[in-house]
């Protein structure tokens, strides 16, 4: 009988190009702020824009963040994730009118009361309009992505066009509640209030969401499942069930997404989810399929950049989140951050 | 000749091989048997449009593909034509190099998009095409100098080709350079047809089935499966822009809400769901039985709202602009019971 072969592991360390590897998606934004600081040069309107770029990504990232966690979950792309941005913004404008009388007061809690009661309303709308959709559109079309896109365009087409029906009109233009109207003035630089509102609700969503994910039970069986569905399914747990909850809550948080990006630009129109989905994509192709810390890096990008290169160049605030995406790619084809797929 | 002309691509069912003569003669003698101003522009788009969706069947039902700049690729061509002949006066020499340029432009812009997205994976390309595509649709229409802007451009072509240039009377109809205009139009899209029918045929159109089919197998037996997606990206697009060329040349104007709009790609998406993926002949049922249905169903639908004025909702839903409700409606319908379209239920039925 020969001896056991010698068997010494070793635990090495990541080195560090490895780590500045992985950190170096989230070392972008603050680059991405440093470079518009000298490109900008005066300091009130960096921090100006600063913040509504800041203000922006995380409008886009919470209504990107359902998105990717689908598609990570159950490789289902949902190109009707828009409908549900647009719905939510309707429902929600709709509550703030019903709630005249709140929103016009000058007291910030009956504002905060009333945007929070339009929130609540479209959440609880596109969730369940959510649900329908996953039955009747996304179920039969499990496994074959080109049916996917084909039936979810189509569903995102007829909703759009129910909303039309139900709402009427082109364009519908609304105030912000009295007390965010306006800006704040620091350090010489105007902020308007609801940028930092949005500011904070964005982190608010970002941490509450890597917090499920990290730390809570269910969030271990989603990472779980985008990782290695089979073996999720194979020790018991029905994947389907919690799918539908992940598909549930992030057309939820896209109706919310909707809502404040109506606050936000004061016009809202049936098309407008179909024009976010064009942001929504980006965001979620740099920041890597599935990888909610991914679209929400990559959002920040998309919302900087865009107010960077509005001011410095208006023509080409476009095309440069489309500049964005071929450099990103080039330097990592897969997205930043991508989800380690061991099927 | 006929199985040499349609690549041995026989219609496979009598009643398609009898709609597919029908449109034939019909579009073939489109001045003589339909006269009036309106029913020549209906057969000319329809002409036009089958080319369109038949280039875009090669890339969604030969490859597998979902892309949603088609319409960009056809605006380029449309463009094309519309800044050579504004810039270069009017003469053939500007439709020349408005069309060669146009098709010389989409087919770079499509290896550029083929090159970042189908390199990873197939999903990209349908988000990254849509991306790219409003943003060249912005672009159009932020840089007015260059395009008109939303007004788009209005040039004008060589007298041959115009109602002013007359030239004698053929069964009580007046020959002019309309109808000339006409048949340039038909021919062109024919013979690329033809053309198009050719490839999906020939082997390369086989191992774009094999890739749709399982491009992991594709992969295996040895072919180089990007290669060949880029490819039919290419082909595809410069189809889609010799389609927007001739579209310029029959309008005479192009703008963006008639060549780059998001709607016109719904319009060949549907086209070609409708007609039947996967198939040829499904681009000529399918872009017959819409531009027909678009330019005389739309004033049904206005007379059927007109007479429920009284009636709560039912206004609202058959208004014509609620037109694209009803066809999203019948577009998930059929993608689900009739995955293979018309031309699929014809042959499987014979």
């Amino acid at each position: 009988m020969s001896a056991a072969p010698d068997h010494t592991p070793t635990f090495a360390k990541h080195s560090i190009t490895d780590r500045i590897g992985q950190a170096a998606p989230y070392l972008l934004v603050p680059v991405l702020i440093l470079a518009g600081f000298i490109a900008i040069g005066a300091p009130t309107s960096w921090l100006t824009l600063t913040v509504s770029g800041l203000a922006m990504g995380m409008m886009i990232f919470i209504m990107a963040s359902g998105l990717t966690l689908v598609f990570g979950l159950m490789d289902i792309i949902n190109f009707g994730h828009g409908a549900f941005i647009s719905l939510g913004a309707f429902v929600g404008v709709s509550v703030l009118f019903g709630l005249g009388g709140w929103t016009d007061a000058a007291s910030l809690p009956l504002n905060i009361a009333a945007i929070l009661l339009a929130i609540l309303a479209a959440m609880l709308l596109t969730g369940a309009l959510a649900w329908a959709f996953e039955r009747v559109i996304v179920r039969p079309v499990y496994g074959s992505h080109l049916k996917q896109i084909l039936i979810t365009v189509g569903a995102l087409i007829v909703i759009e066009e129910a909303i039309h029906v139900i709402w009427g009109g082109e364009e519908t233009f609304l105030n912000r509640p009295n007390a965010l109207r306006g800006a704040v003035t620091f350090a010489g630089a105007a902020l308007e209030k609801y940028r930092i509102l949005a500011v904070v609700v964005g982190l608010a969503i970002f941490f509450g969401l890597r917090l499920v994910l990290q730390r809570t039970k269910i969030g271990l069986i989603v990472r779980a499942g985008v990782e290695n569905p089979d073996m999720v399914e194979a020790l018991g747990y029905r994947l389907r069930l919690v799918f539908v909850g992940v598909f549930i809550a992030g057309s939820a948080l896209a109706g919310l997404g909707g809502v404040m990006w109506a606050l936000y630009e004061q016009v809202i129109t049936a098309g407008m989810g179909e024009n976010m989905m064009v942001l929504i994509f980006i965001v979620v192709i740099i920041g890597g399929l599935g990888s909610v810390e991914g679209a929400f890096v990559g959002a920040l990008l998309v919302g900087l950049l865009q107010n960077y290169v509005a001011f410095l160049e208006p023509k080409l605030a476009l095309v440069s989140n489309i500049g964005l995406m071929t450099v990103i790619l080039l330097w990592r084809p897969q997205g930043m951050m991508t989800v380690a797929k061991g099927s | 000749m006929v199985r040499f002309l349609l690549s041995g691509d026989a219609p496979r069912s009598r009643i398609l091989a009898v709609l597919l003569a029908l449109v034939l003669v019909g579009l073939a003698f489109a001045p003589f048997i339909f006269p009036g101003v309106r029913a020549l522009h209906t057969a000319a788009t329809i002409c036009i449009f089958i080319l369109l969706v038949a280039s875009y069947d090669l890339l969604l039902g030969y490859t597998g593909i979902v892309s949603f700049a088609h319409t960009m690729f056809f605006g380029l061509g449309a463009y094309g034509v519309a800044l050579a002949s504004v810039h270069m006066g009017r003469g053939w020499d500007a439709l020349a190099v408005g069309t060669l340029a146009g098709a010389l432009a989409a087919t770079v812009l499509a290896w550029l998009i083929g090159l970042f997205s189908l390199r990873v994976r197939a999903i990209f390309f349908a988000m990254i095409t849509l991306a790219v595509a409003s943003a060249v649709a912005v672009l159009v229409s932020q840089l007015y100098q260059l395009t008109g802007g939303e007004d788009g451009l209005t040039y004008q072509i060589p007298r041959e080709l115009t109602p002013a240039f007359r030239f004698g009377e053929l069964f009580g109809v007046r020959l002019n350079g309309r109808l000339l205009n006409y048949y340039l139009v038909f021919f062109t899209c024919l013979a690329l047809f033809l053309l198009l029918l050719r490839i999906v045929n020939s082997p390369f159109g086989r191992v774009l089935q094999a890739i749709r089919e399982n491009d992991f197998r594709a992969e295996a037996i040895g072919y180089r499966v990007v290669v060949y997606r880029t490819a039919a990206t290419c082909m595809s697009a410069a189809i889609a822009a010799l389609a927007g060329s001739l579209y310029a040349i029959w309008l005479r104007y192009v703008g963006p809400d008639t060549t780059l709009s998001f709607e016109i790609m719904i319009d060949v998406l549907l086209m070609v769901v409708i007609g039947g993926m996967g198939t040829m002949y499904g681009a000529v049922i399918g872009a017959t039985i819409f531009v027909l249905a678009q330019n005389y169903l739309q004033n049904l639908m206005g007379l059927a709202a007109e007479a429920t004025a009284g009636l709560p909702l039912i206004p609202d839903l058959v208004d014509p602009n609620r037109w694209l409700m009803w066809l999203g409606v019948l577009f998930v319908l059929s993608v689900y019971f009739f995955p293979t379209g018309i031309v699929g239920r014809l042959r499987a039925g014979r």
